[in-house]
């Protein structure tokens, strides 16, 4: 197995209310220095709630915000040139919201032919023949592609921006939060040709979403990040069954599931912490029934529990 | 196109402003070859001639010229002078203004601060600083109008830049490779032009004015050329004697600006997408009715609705958003409506108490008894005594519907004072009281917050206080929870759910998850492309799906604590709603589908507690 993706210490800090000149009023530490790496071919699922720095990850890692600290890897050779045009061949990303991310004033065809064109230099013929070859792996019919964006159901032009990121022949792809847009019956459809592409062209996939369920079935390892901190990493079929950390075991339990009673896994009135007033030691603590002193002083590191996963917990769950 | 005029033909008052401007463009354009006098000829034996006479249509002014031959020369230097400087403030102003938005920070604030310091000045000061400086002239009054318009430009679009640059195709097309410069030109500009369009539409009038004014103070068109601004200000010292010189530029001054004006006003109408529906009308308070027979209420519950049909009528298209739809929901009890986008469950929702927009909405048919009493095509104030008294809705998104300027205890009082005399401290103390039993910490520090210092999950519980403040007999829940963390989303679930067990109260709760139905609802009705497809106690609907569109929904809908599989994805799409296939509407996506499927209309069928549409039913209802 080869690392297809390598991230040291990468941090994200963000400044509010900074003036024109002097200091910045606060800092916002969207990620905190997270390490992370990720096989060739695998699905690495990322779930967090709103909040928890997972798109930030993601933008960090196409170049679509320069990281505060720390270094990306891809395939071995490091990405520290900050220019989009240089991840854009290596990395790309797949977006949220499928119309929003597709230029209103453009035909398909001419949203399509930029990555070929800006990141491969390919002429005329090259583009149609690229494309037509494209459309086919996303199963979508080459008569789409002069119209326009407004004419397309949202899985469509889901498959669209799919094929967007295809075009510019990347090795991995970041899908963020892909079909949460979409209706249940056309989310199946896209996952499964996700799953399809993956096979045929070889992809490795960070797979971001806030659905426990989705994340779960198309996975083969999931990440669980709260808070901007990377809480636990395991395997995608025993994180949600054997937790380590509280807060994953929290997640699973709230998650409504056909044929569990409805219970609310905690108490009512708990909220996040405050980004700009961020509480010392673990941010979990809070909510944590069992927190210590050690919790909310010092924060825990991520470390080995069990065979393959790991949980930044002072005080684990046992199996 | 033709949507855009036929939109602006509609708006009789544009159509006229655009026939006078189109009229005074055409004599402007066609000025050099109408066999007129020459304009800057002077004859003092005919000074002040009236107008009418012979020789002279419009008269002379004091210096005998033909006022005619002055005028259209005159409107023709002032529409183009007019004219360039709208067109050189709309091209500087956007340029620094999509700059300032697409780069932001440092470089947006600096600019925006320069801009700042323009507007700061008078503009007719500035414009006559500038011509000072520049000395007087028709083109350096040209600059000084366009430079005053700049900062106007630079702020609206601006505005609209910032808002697309966030947008996610413009992190696409940097990801595909595309530059700045590129961006800009390619991404940005392509869908900023519309406001500029509407932006120069609306200000061009002024331009016009702004010109004739700096010509009315000497400072533009140097004598003795004309242009409608030195006419006025010539003619001033005659304005007693012969006042005919000072109206005839006037009232050409006049007729252009209204007619500019007025059509600018038609062009921004018809380019807004909010008024592209083809309503140029604000939607009325309550849903229209148009419907021929009222169906008699049958069986029991709270709420019963009979075969409600809700159409939506644009243009020559008629959009059966729901389709004979029969509920009824008892006090205490939870009917989940479950369905995909455009399934018709939220119109059902918003019918019941008219409050699907009209136009386009019409009620077609059915009826909605609340107690016995139909709430469709009742009394406006009958309607809105009942809204959020005795029948509260709570919506998806609460940042959308909590007012932002108002503090939510003041929004909350407000909402128990509209149905009851109470004092407003007794409704401050309720509405504390409200906010402690959706479990709000600190309820009466959190009274005097605003909905933006308020969490997600914070500010949908003060949605559902708001939706409790009149001890309703029904909430109507569209999709509460979708837009909420899954931690927050069994928050709030449980709340609801504790909430109707303690209060007997109704729900009916729309939603498109399984889960949360399963979780929460005693019976669930499915629904497909307008119509119930399937009716039945939640668990049996969900342990033995009836119909196929059921079965298959439930199995495209991943699980957690089945690991990774993969999904059956249905394949196809919901059909349009304007144009329904005859019979079962699922036919084209099912895999058990024959002919008779297609042939007609297909009935509910019941059998005890369960309902299905299918001729062919995964399971034989007992």
């Amino acid at each position: 197995m080869t690392l297809a993706l390598r991230l040291d210490n990468l941090s994200k800090t963000f400044t509010v209310g900074k003036p024109l000149f002097g200091k910045p009023k606060a800092l916002v530490r969207a990620v905190r220095p997270m390490d992370l790496e990720v096989q060739t071919g695998e699905t690495l699922g990322i779930v967090g709630e709103s909040g928890c720095g997972k798109s930030t990850l993601a933008r960090m890692l196409v170049g679509l915000i320069p990281p505060s600290t720390g270094s990306i890897e891809i395939d071995g050779a490091a990405l520290d040139n900050a220019d989009p045009a240089v991840f854009g061949r290596r990395i790309q990303y797949v977006f949220q919201d499928p119309i929003s991310s597709l230029n209103p004033r453009k035909t398909i065809r001419q949203i399509i032919e930029v990555p070929l064109k800006r990141l491969h230099g390919m002429d005329r013929a090259a583009r149609a023949a690229r494309i037509s070859e494209i459309f086919a792996a996303v199963n979508l019919r080459e008569e789409f592609l002069d119209r326009y964006p407004h004419e397309f159901s949202g899985g469509q032009a889901q498959r669209i921006g799919i094929a967007r990121a295809l075009a510019a022949n990347a090795s991995i792809l970041i899908l963020d939060e892909p079909v949460s847009a979409l209706d249940v019956s056309v989310q199946a459809q896209v996952l499964n040709l996700l799953a399809d592409l993956k096979a045929e062209f070889g992809l490795t996939y960070l797979f971001i979403t806030h659905d426990l369920a989705v994340v779960e079935a198309v996975s083969d390892r999931i990440a669980v990040l709260y808070f901007g901190t990377l809480v636990e990493l395991g395997r995608a079929e025993r994180i949600f069954n054997a937790p380590k950390h509280p807060y994953t075991r929290l997640l699973a339990g709230s998650a409504p599931v056909v044929g569990r009673p409805l219970t609310a896994p905690e108490g009512r009135e708990t909220e996040l912490p405050d980004p700009l007033n961020p509480p010392p030691g673990c941010a979990f603590a809070a909510r944590c029934s069992r927190a210590t002193d050690l919790c909310r002083t010092q924060e825990p590191r991520l470390t080995r529990q069990g065979e393959d996963q790991f949980a930044a917990c002072h005080h684990p769950l046992e199996p | 196109m033709t949507r855009f005029l036929k939109l602006l033909i509609r708006n009789r008052l544009a159509a006229l402003g655009g026939a006078v401007i189109l009229a005074v463009v055409v004599l402007a354009l066609i000025t050099p070859l109408l066999p007129l006098q020459a304009p800057n000829v002077t004859n003092t034996a005919d000074r002040f001639i009236r107008p009418f006479s012979p020789g002279h249509l419009l008269g002379t002014d004091h210096l005998g010229r033909d006022l005619l031959s002055r005028l259209l020369w005159g409107t023709r230097l002032s529409l183009a002078v007019g004219a360039s400087a709208a067109v050189i403030a709309a091209v500087i102003g956007a340029a620094v203004g999509i700059v300032a938005g697409y780069f932001g920070g440092r470089i947006d604030n600096v600019i925006m601060r320069l801009v700042d310091m323009l507007m700061a000045f008078p503009y007719i000061l500035l414009a006559l600083a500038i011509v000072a400086a520049l000395g007087p002239g028709l083109m350096n009054a040209l600059i000084a109008v366009a430079a005053v318009n700049v900062p106007f430009f630079a702020r609206n679009i601006r505005g609209i830049t910032v808002g697309i640059a966030g947008r996610e195709f413009v992190d696409a097309a940097r990801l595909a490779g595309m530059g700045h410069g590129r961006i800009i030109l390619f991404e940005i500009l392509p869908n900023v032009v519309p406001v500029i369009v509407i932006a120069m539409s609306t200000t061009i009038g002024w331009m016009i004015l702004e010109t004739a004014g700096l010509s009315f103070l000497g400072l533009g068109s140097q004598p003795p050329q004309a242009d409608l601004g030195s006419m006025l200000g010539e003619a001033r010292a005659a304005l007693i004697a012969a006042p005919h010189t000072s109206v005839v530029p006037g009232a050409m001054i006049l007729a252009i600006v209204m007619g500019i004006n007025l059509l600018g006003d038609g062009v921004r109408d018809a380019l807004d997408p909010r008024l592209r529906s083809g309503a140029l009308t604000r939607p009325m308070p309550a849903t229209s009715v148009r419907r021929e027979t009222v169906p008699a209420p049958q069986g029991g519950g709270v709420l019963q609705l009979a075969d409600l049909e809700t159409r939506f009528e644009i243009g020559p298209r008629i959009y059966r958003a729901v389709n004979k739809v029969s509920l009824e929901v008892a006090p205490g009890e939870c009917l989940g409506i479950i369905g995909e986008s455009g399934s018709g469950k939220s119109v059902t929702a918003l019918s019941i108490m008219g409050l699907v927009a009209s136009p386009p909405g019409v009620i077609t048919g059915g009826a909605a008894y609340y107690r016995g009493d139909d709430l469709i095509g009742a009394p406006y104030r009958r309607l809105r005594s009942l809204r959020g008294d005795r029948i509260a809705y709570i919506f998806q998104d609460p940042q959308a519907t909590l007012h932002p300027l108002y503090r939510v205890g003041d929004q909350l009082a407000e909402a128990i004072r509209v149905h009851h005399s109470i004092s407003r401290a007794e409704a401050e103390d309720r509405a504390i009281d409200l906010l402690t039993a959706v479990r709000i910490p600190n309820a009466e520090s959190r009274a005097r917050a605003y909905p933006h210092e308020l969490s997600g999950g914070m500010r949908q519980r003060v949605g559902i206080a708001m939706a409790m403040a009149n001890d309703p007999d029904i909430i109507i829940a569209d999709e509460p929870t979708t837009a909420l963390d899954v931690t927050v989303q069994a928050q709030i679930l449980s709340l609801l759910d504790d909430l109707r067990r303690e209060r007997g109260l109704a729900i009916i709760f729309i939603t498109h998850d399984f889960g949360v139905v399963a979780q929460l609802c005693d019976r669930v009705a499915v629904m497909y492309a307008g119509r119930i497809v399937e009716e039945g106690p939640t668990g049996t609907v969900l342990d033995a799906p009836a119909h196929p569109y059921t079965r298959r929904l439930i199995a495209c809908v991943p699980e957690l604590g089945q690991g990774r599989r993969r999904l059956e994805a249905i394949p196809g799409l919901p059909p349009a709603v304007d144009r329904l296939p005859a019979g079962c509407a699922f036919a084209p996506r099912c895999d058990k589908a024959r002919d008779a499927c297609t042939a007609g209309d297909i009935a509910l069928e019941r059998a005890g507690a369960r309902a299905v549409r299918c001729l062919f039913p995964e399971e034989t209802l007992t």
